[in-house]
């Protein structure tokens, strides 16, 4: 009985498929971005809300419509669950017609979602995801990676410390991958700029109390202590190093993955001093300045974060892309942005390489003192700007297989 | 200066009271957890976002009625004992005469309401909460650098568990209470109101778990998680020490917050696990547990 | 009591509506909701029929999943291959945890299965196998015994839907066995069941171990179906989940859970968009049915029939 079923419904959906195969500038008469992030959890206030508000904006200071087309955004939570994310994306893909998925914290999720919309052929924008892997071994052609990565952030953090006279370093790092690799990447940025690395600690991920480990970081006698970890237990860290005396000794902390919502959430009496790097900072110059209270006058008061600015600044960039391309088709766009420069009040001659990296500056910043803050949300000092070419792992060393070819000489050391 | 197994005996030292400070909230927390079983027979696995909750009371007495860490020692375990007072009024006490593992399935979707909720209100960036002033900064021991702040939380918790303790072991209403967990038909038959005895006995384990949330306020970022992982290890201590005796289960906290101390010097790896095998090795060699009564 | 041609042909009309399914519904939620209703199973052949509630099932359906995951990824076996090595895995580990937790009952019982189950937990995210949090990614689905492309979506859904009745199956087979009766005796009555010569706590630890087996079973599917292997499932919520899904549904009933896994999965999906309110609304789910309606959906239905007729 169901046999013959089957096969109409097979004949059927292989014909759905030849169709859409069409060429056609902008397929289903509509631009949808799918905003994919964390509206509850560990990252929501990191992105969260304030990601979809700025893919918002965006679209409105866009016109809403490219190519005579209307831009749709739709947003999902995926828990951090990288099955859920990647349910969601499979649907707004096969059914609903999503052509772009953007922001996607959590490592995990980001890769899953790499993965389908590589073999879906849909764009991938990541701005949270923070694993360098995305323009690393999972790289895609369809995919840009634009805000920051590990990488960057561990190699911005060690070199400039060590050139500032930090040149002995002691790492709590969470116990799993992700950990190693943030406490790996900066060691060998400490020890390419001359320092020395006179231990590490692995802590159980995740952890509450850090007394333990803050007294061994104490008594290695270490000028830095680098935190190789994220999220709650960096936070708890930089809290309880505060409340053993760790800085008022003379001890400085190095956050590797820190961001302003974490600065914000824990005070400047509590932060001050600590120094990280950050892919964008609001009070930097009049365009970040003018955009951000705009956005602050969305999200009641609340000052984007980098990824929530690396949103709005990869949309615009795409939308610019469909434009110039005349076609919604994923390869070609992102082929497009990499021909563009990217100059906004997030990037200055920003480019996107082969393996989906865009590049930027990044900024070197310190916590300001409690005393040296003129109100809310002036938290960063920017200590050095590390030119994107600095900051950012090189192209051959990534295993990138779209540039390996391309490049076949041997990565230097 | 001789080194035990490559640590300074000072680092060691250090090492340890800060296993007991740990094991001052393990102790409490455990306290809280045996006090209800004993009578209600159930394991209260909202005990972790309890703890949450006292954490948020003092939070949000700061923050809206202006009212420091002092007051809110006291007040914050009264009001969210209070609202344990109505879970066991209105929805425990539906379960009275039912398989036990009823109660677990009820706290357990209780602490998912209030995580969630929670969650949704104050997102889950953790919020600051300052350590008092009259507590703040610290002394040099000589082996170590301690926070007044941490001094104090040990204290504070010997004397709860003491307190509860005393009152169980040594006052008239304390022997009702011992006599109630025995037989509790009987105690009813004697003229005591059994049921209110019930409810206030709950109130005031969650009182206690409220009380463990306010002293890790100022340690911890309060957090709507901040219970969530900790239940677990509690639930271990719990099992470890066994659930039939008040003061087995407080020796039993603080001795596993010590243990958990030095693994995070010895292999720091493992001490999240550590107490996850300890529990294993017991259930082995005394499946009852180190104070517990053969059930 | 149903007429046994009624039965059959119940049974017959839910099959083709399984079989038809995917043209009407979106075939990976289909799929997902497969898993779990697997898993659900599983797990109430220990609740339903023996009475343990286990608050640590996670622990074989979401290591089995790296198990699977890693050896389609990695060793490049073939997915049948990989199926069977998560699955045995889950049996070692049902026999190690089942040998520890059934020295203690009830609460107990519930309490030791979680401990044990978050240091697997623990495991997962520190071995380097499983990529921490990063999970296994990129899974391959492979081509099962060398002749069906499992990377075709309906393909891999009979594929999955075969794999779910074959465990549904042997769940069957042990409820309605001497076996399954041998355990209802225990649960109902465990001294008495000791006194009539049984050896009661093999009898629980085969149940256990049958349990995790096929829970280990259920996870490597489901790694298949996702392509990826993640903490997602070895944590503690997930075990809570089985737990609701079963009640839900109702505890020893044998349709029960896996009603209650498709209503879950179903509510999980609707719900995406709106984060915490999943865990509240989950929460909900769990009071309400623990206060109002204890036999959950299928055994009120049952019970309901029972009383009418």
């Amino acid at each position: 009985m169901w046999r013959p079923s089957l096969a109409v419904a097979a004949i059927l959906l292989a014909g759905a498929a030849q169709a859409q195969q069409q060429p056609a500038k902008i397929s289903d008469e509509v631009v949808k971005l799918g905003i994919l992030n964390d509206q509850s959890g560990t990252y929501a206030d990191l992105a969260g809300p304030g990601s979809v508000a700025a893919a918002r904006m965006a679209v409105e200071d866009f016109g809403g419509t490219v190519l005579g087309k209307p831009i749709q955004v739709v947003f999902a939570d995926h828990q951090n669950k990288p099955d859920v994310g990647s349910s969601i994306v499979n649907r707004w893909i096969d059914v609903e017609q999503v052509d772009a998925v953007i922001d996607v914290p959590t490592s995990s999720v980001a890769l899953a979602v790499q993965e389908i919309t590589r073999n879906k052929n849909r764009v991938h924008l990541n701005s949270t995801g923070g694993t360098s892997d995305l323009t690393g071994k999972a790289c895609s052609p369809t995919a840009v990676h634009w805000t920051y990565d590990t990488y960057a952030l561990a190699n911005g953090t060690g070199t400039a410390m060590v050139k500032a006279g930090g040149d002995s370093w002691f790492f709590l790092t969470a116990d799993y991958a992700f950990g190693h690799a943030l406490e790996q990447d900066t060691a060998n940025a400490v020890k390419k700029a001359g320092g020395t690395v006179v231990g590490a600690v692995r802590h159980p991920f995740p952890n509450n109390d850090f007394s333990s480990f803050l007294l061994q970081a104490q008594a290695s006698g270490a000028k830095v202590i680098g935190l190789a970890n994220a999220g709650a237990d960096t936070i708890n860290a930089i809290k309880q190093a505060r409340e053993f005396g760790v800085v008022q000794a003379g001890q400085q902390l190095a956050g590797l993955l820190v961001f302003l919502s974490d600065v914000h959430a824990l005070g400047l009496d509590t932060t001050q001093g600590l120094t990280l790097t950050t892919g964008w900072y609001w009070d930097r110059d009049e365009r970040s300045r003018e955009w951000a209270k705009r956005f602050a006058e969305r999200m009641n008061g609340r000052m984007p974060t980098m990824v929530q600015a690396g949103v709005y600044s990869a949309i615009t960039h795409y939308l610019n892309a469909i434009k110039a391309a005349g076609t919604d088709e994923a390869k070609t766009v992102v082929a497009q942005m990499k021909k563009m420069p990217v100059n906004d009040f997030f990037a200055q001659n920003g480019k996107i390489r082969e393996d989906g990296r865009m590049v930027h500056d990044m900024f070197l910043v310190q916590v300001k003192k409690p005393e040296e803050s003129k109100g809310p949300w002036d938290y960063y000092k920017v200590v050095r700007t590390i030119p994107g070419d600095e900051a950012f792992r090189p192209m051959n060393q990534g295993n990138c297989p779209l540039v390996q070819q391309a490049e076949a000489q041997p990565a230097p050391r | 200066m001789f080194e035990l197994i490559g640590v300074p005996p000072q680092a060691l030292f250090g090492q340890l009271l800060l296993g007991l400070i740990n094991g001052a909230f393990y102790a409490v927390l455990s306290l809280g957890l045996a006090l209800i079983f004993g009578l209600l027979n159930i394991i209260n696995f909202t005990h972790g976002a309890q703890y949450m909750m006292g954490a948020f009371a003092a939070w949000l007495l700061l923050n809206l009625a202006g009212l420091g860490y002092w007051p809110a020692l006291l007040l914050a375990p009264v009001i969210v004992g209070l609202t344990g007072v109505l879970i066991e009024r209105f929805l425990l006490k539906r379960l009275r005469g039912l398989d036990p593992l009823y109660g677990l399935l009820l706290t357990f979707g209780l602490a998912l309401i209030v995580e969630g909720a929670f969650r949704q209100v104050y997102g889950v960036s953790g919020l600051a909460y300052p350590v008092p002033p009259s507590l703040a900064g610290g002394v040099n021991l000589g082996f170590m650098f301690l926070p007044l702040y941490r001094g104090w939380v040990v204290l504070a918790s010997i004397v709860a568990c003491l307190v509860t303790w005393a009152v169980i072991e040594r006052t008239r209403l304390g022997a009702t209470l011992r006599a109630a967990t025995e037989n509790p038909a009987l105690v009813q038959a004697f003229g005591v109101n059994v049921p209110r005895l019930v409810t206030l006995t709950y109130g005031f384990g969650v009182a206690l778990a409220a009380f463990a949330g306010v002293l890790a306020a100022p340690i911890y970022s309060v957090h709507p998680l901040m219970g969530a992982n900790l239940i677990i290890v509690v639930f271990a201590v719990v099992v470890i020490g066994g659930m039939g005796s008040i003061l087995g289960s407080v020796l039993t906290g603080f001795g596993l917050g010590v243990v958990e101390g030095l693994t995070k010097v010895f292999w720091p790896e493992a001490s999240n696990t550590v107490i996850f095998v300890i529990m294993a090795i017991v259930l082995l060699i005394k499946p009852a547990g180190l104070f517990g009564r053969a059930t | 009591m149903m007429a046994s041609g009624v039965r059959v042909a119940a049974a017959v009309g839910v099959l083709a509506a399984l079989l038809l399914a995917p043209f009407a519904i979106y075939p990976v939620f289909l799929m997902k909701a497969l898993c779990f209703a697997l898993f659900a199973s599983a797990f109430n052949l220990l609740i339903g029929y023996v009475g343990l509630l286990s608050f640590g099932h996670a622990a074989f359906f979401g290591f089995s999943a790296y198990v699977a995951g890693h050896a389609a990824k990695v060793w490049g076996w073939p997915p049948e291959a990989a199926l069977l090595a998560a699955t045995l895995v889950a049996a070692v580990m049902g026999v190690v945890f089942g040998a520890l937790a059934i020295r203690r009952q009830g609460i107990y019982f519930a309490m030791v299965t979680l401990a044990l189950a978050q240091m697997i937990f623990f495991l997962s995210l520190q071995a380097g196998f499983t990529g921490g949090e990063d999970g296994i990614q990129a899974i391959p689905r492979g081509v099962l015994l060398g002749v069906f492309d499992l990377g075709k979506p309906l393909v891999m859904y009979y594929f999955v839907l075969a794999v779910f009745l074959l465990g549904f199956l042997i769940i069957w087979r042990t409820i309605n066995s001497p076996f399954g009766s041998v355990l209802k005796a225990i649960r109902e009555n465990e001294p008495r069941a000791v006194s009539l010569g049984y050896r009661v706590d093999r009898y629980k630890l085969l149940a256990f171990v049958l349990s995790a087996t096929l829970s280990g079973l259920a996870g490597g599917m489901k790694a298949l179906v996702f392509q990826l292997a993640s903490l997602t499932d070895v944590h503690w919520h997930a075990s809570g989940e089985v737990v609701l899904m079963t009640l839900l549904g109702g505890l020893g009933t044998v349709l029960g859970p896996a009603v209650g896994a498709v209503l879950i999965v179903g509510i999980q999906n609707y719900l995406a968009a709106l984060g915490a309110w999943v865990t509240i609304v989950q929460g909900v789910v769990f009071v309400v049915v623990v206060l109002l309606f204890r036999r959950g959906i299928v055994g009120e239905l049952l019970a309901r029939r029972r009383k009418g007729v």
